[in-house]
């Protein structure tokens, strides 16, 4: 393989399993703060016991995050060296402001809140979880607004002195709208991943509590009942009745709801970015369809396929199951509009026509762009056709488990204690976890053969001084490493699932140099 | 090196300061808790004071290696020319550290999730070796700096310049000295930092060990700073901040021994700032590149962005660095008890698991 390959392999690994543990961060971060908030607010200890239950989970994914993030960070100097040189006066900034506002924040308090529950007053502890969280989100602003950077690349000029992109318009990078609606596109996955991942362990807990695999609605009804009765009381120390049915049952709920949420969300902001999409980017939308001829425009719409059994090479596909004029709506706005087909985009671009023939950068740049030689300007169909469906696909299959979870916990019942709602479960999750990391490749490998969209040849970006040798040994050793944690971080995600809610005491605040400390690593 | 006219602009001036500033952070603070790391399998004879240890710095650690991220960041942003050129000529290097890092970031968090004692001592040997490593290979960098990284621009590409020393040119005797100190300074620094942190038995060995290491660190730090003066000197500042750096670490030595340790952590906090400036001194304007082969050069100057880009960054810096330095001084008076065994919960017994 040649450094190219290797790097973009290695690009590839690392950030899709970056991408494995951020958005759980994003979304669960916020999902504790409001556990904490609800029993700060109302003493019912059941909120408590989901806090800690939650927040280890929380903070063993976390860690996974923070070290592999760094990675990421040292990757575009390391590998695309001359990438980083070339965009660094526009793509450096949120990078730099990413570790300034949003990793202090989040390490700082975090680091508060993990070892503060017996030094700090309740309510400053809870600001602490709340503010980690929002350092978390803010991450995600600066992470995309440079990516957005890289689909659609406004607010910056070339400079032949320099020979680089330089920036012209920061208002312009942070309103790119590829940004405005990939960033609640982003943040919504985080909440159906998370939120997925909460129904989904309160989910299974549930049904290990549904009494000795019998489903017995009775039973649990009089548990439920039971329960909002103590719960109304304000519960007494001294008698201390298990709470684990109430506890999950809100979880399970809260979380199916803020699903359902997102998954509208999704639906909503992703549409739009379709639309941005075709204007800035026609050639990923066409990619995304596998839509070799241009159509509609013509009195017809162009129709959206669900899916295809056939070569996608543009060859009559053995089966394809379609739905007419809905890819006219998606990329367009209109029944009827014109989607222009990869024949058509790749004979326009091979003549020379820019991706965005408005955009300055696109401009400045086309002589020395020309000059690179590119020749395919579609990326791999098969991928992009296959990770896009997929993307939808697996979202809104855990959205439909999230309905069946509800179902089963209406009226107090609780779901069966059977084999396969285990499965379920633990299908639930990882159906958005891979919906992330395919609209990833989606929109990555969606970009090709472009770093910068329209601008810089991935090829080009590359690092000068680096040999395939090297790149081999850090593929490799990152490999070994990534593999390793994971057996280890799934190992202790199941094990702490498995434990379930823990107990909880009433924390006390330190006094006396000799106190034991309530938590400590 | 050549002395070339190089005539930085203010913005420019700022910014290598700033990146200067946040390395400083770095090492200062994160040095003392690579320090504390290395020290787990060393000071902590049983599980519940290698607890103590870990505790120390539990709260604080993962915020003081955020100054490595930011510096990483800025040096990006503020000079892409010096990020990209430094980044994918250290390569290997830097592999190393992130390894490192991801290592013993992961320790702290993922030592105590599971009973079995084999677990434990596996993630503490990691994050004593990661803390190693990385305190090690950025000895050795650092020393590269010092003394020059020779580069040259790329073919046909004006305003490329990619490193050409290769691999092993990295590991001189000069640099090896570097690293070796690094390390040592910081396990000084750690012990101090431990002494002042905990009571009872730990102290006392964390206070025992300092005086130890300490006599390495002035030993080995005088004869790294005595070479780097002699043979790749600043002139006057040089000997003075050399003498300051010296100063520092002899009354750090001598203020452990008088139990003060709140003045001993000054002492080597001191120490580190004043090398640190020293080599930042030594690196400006040529950014720690040997430009002697390269038909342009790459400096302050030719690896900046642009003055739009610094200036909002300078906004940016402006807010937001006292609110940071706020926050995390707020964090430090939070936890700034000393602990000791008594202090250290039992491990809870597990709970059965379900399913």
């Amino acid at each position: 393989m040649d450094q190219v390959t290797l790097a973009r392999w290695q690009f590839g690994i690392t950030t899709v399993y970056h991408w494995f543990f951020v958005p759980i961060t994003l979304a669960l971060g916020f999902i504790v703060a409001i556990f904490q908030t609800l029993w700060y607010r109302t003493r019912d200890d059941k909120y408590l016991r989901l806090t800690k239950f939650y927040g280890k989970l929380f903070l063993i994914n976390f860690a996974m995050g923070v070290v592999t993030g760094i990675v990421q960070e040292f990757q575009f100097g390391m590998n695309w060296s001359e990438y980083s040189r070339f965009v660094g006066d526009i793509f450096g900034a949120p990078l730099a402001f990413e570790a300034l506002l949003a990793f202090f924040l989040e390490s700082t308090f975090l680091g508060l809140w993990i070892f503060g529950w017996d030094r700090l007053p309740q309510r400053l502890h809870l600001m602490c979880i709340w503010l980690a969280a929002i350092g978390t989100n803010l991450s995600a602003i600066f992470i995309l607004a440079a990516n957005s950077f890289m689909q659609n690349p406004q607010g910056a000029i070339y400079n032949p002195v320099t020979d680089r992109a330089e920036m012209a318009d920061f208002g312009a990078v942070l309103t790119n709208p590829v940004l405005l609606w990939s960033l609640p596109h982003t943040l919504l996955a985080s909440w159906l991943t998370a939120a997925a991942l909460v129904a989904a362990v309160s989910g299974w807990h549930l049904a290990k509590l549904n009494r000795a695999g019998v489903p017995d609605v009775a039973e649990a009804k009089a548990a439920a009942a039971a329960e909002a009765v103590e719960a109304s009381t304000a519960a007494q120390p001294a008698k201390k009745t298990d709470n684990s049915v109430a506890a999950h049952r809100f979880a399970a709920t809260f979380a199916a709801i803020a699903m359902m949420v997102s998954g509208v969300g999704l639906l909503i902001t992703g549409d739009e970015a379709g639309k941005i999409m075709t204007q800035v980017q026609p050639m990923k939308m066409a990619a995304a369809e596998a839509l070799w001829e241009t159509a509609g425009g013509d009195g017809s719409g162009a129709p959206f396929s669900i899916f295809t059994i056939g070569t996608l090479d543009g060859s009559r596909p053995i089966l394809q199951i379609e739905i007419p004029n809905l890819l006219s709506f998606l990329a367009t706005g209109t029944w009827d509009g014109k989607v222009q087909g990869i024949n058509e985009l790749q004979e326009a671009y091979s003549q020379g026509q820019l991706v965005d023939p408005s955009n300055k950068l696109q401009q400045a740049y086309a002589e020395h762009m020309r000059a690179w030689g590119v020749e395919t300007h579609t990326p791999i169909i098969p991928v992009t056709y296959w990770s896009f469906r997929l993307m939808i696909g697996l979202g809104m299959a855990a959205i439909g488990v999230a309905l069946l979870l509800l179902w089963f916990l209406r009226k107090g019942g609780l779901p069966p204690n059977t084999k396969w709602w285990t499965w379920l479960m633990v299908l639930m999750p990882l159906g958005p976890l891979f919906a992330n990391s395919f609209g990833w490749i989606f929109t990555e490998m969606g970009r090709q053969p472009w770093l910068v969209t329209g601008v810089l040849p991935t090829m080009a970006g590359v690092s000068p001084g680096v040999t395939v040798l090297e790149l081999w040994i850090t593929l490799i050793g990152y490999t070994l490493v990534y593999g390793a944690l994971a057996v280890v971080e799934v190992g202790l995600m199941l094990k702490y699932i498995r434990l379930g809610l823990p107990q909880v005491e009433p924390v006390t605040q330190i006094t006396d140099e000799n106190d034991v400390l309530s938590f400590a690593y | 090196m050549i002395a070339m006219n190089v005539e930085p602009t203010t913005l420019q001036l700022l910014w290598f300061c700033l990146i200067a500033l946040l390395w400083i952070g770095f090492l200062v603070l994160e040095g003392f808790d690579y320090g504390v790391a290395m020290l787990i399998p060393v000071l902590g004879r049983n599980d519940k004071e290698r607890r103590v240890l870990i505790n120390t710095i539990g709260p604080v650690w993962d915020g003081n290696e955020v100054w490595l991220l930011t510096a990483g960041g800025a040096t990006f942003a503020a000079f892409p020319g010096w990020y990209a050129t430094l980044f994918s000529g250290l390569y290997l290097p830097l592999f190393l550290i992130l390894i490192a890092l991801i290592v013993r970031g992961l320790a702290f968090e993922y030592r105590a999730k599971r009973p079995e004692q084999a677990w434990k001592d596996r993630w503490d040997w990691g994050a004593a070796i990661g803390s190693f490593v990385v305190s090690l290979v950025l000895g050795i960098g650092f020393s590269n700096f010092v003394k020059g990284m020779p580069v040259q621009v790329a073919d046909g590409r004006q305003g490329v310049h990619v490193f050409t020393g290769g691999f092993w040119s990295l590991f001189s005797p000069f640099a090896l000295l570097g690293g070796v100190v690094l390390v040592v300074l910081f396990l000084f620094h750690g012990a101090i930092f431990l002494a002042l942190k905990t009571r009872g038995d730990i102290h006392e060995r964390a206070k025992a060990f300092a005086l130890k290491v300490g006599l390495g660190a002035i030993g080995g730090g005088g004869v790294w700073l005595l070479w780097s003066n002699l043979a790749y000197g600043t002139g006057l500042p040089g000997w003075i901040l050399m003498l300051v750096a010296a100063a520092g670490l002899v009354f750090a030595w001598l203020m452990v021994k008088r139990e003060a340790d709140g003045w001993a952590f000054i002492g080597t906090a001191v120490s580190i700032v004043v090398i640190a400036i020293g080599i930042f001194l030594r690196m400006f304007p040529d950014l720690g590149f040997d430009n002697s082969a390269a038909e342009t050069p790459l400096n302050i100057v030719t690896a900046s962005a642009t003055p739009l880009t610094l200036t909002i960054m300078t906004w940016a810096a402006g807010v937001f660095v006292p609110i940071v330095l706020g926050y995390q001084a707020w964090s430090y008076w939070v936890f700034r008890r000393r602990l000791s065994v008594a202090n250290i919960p039992d491990e809870a017994k597990e709970a059965e698991p379900v399913g």
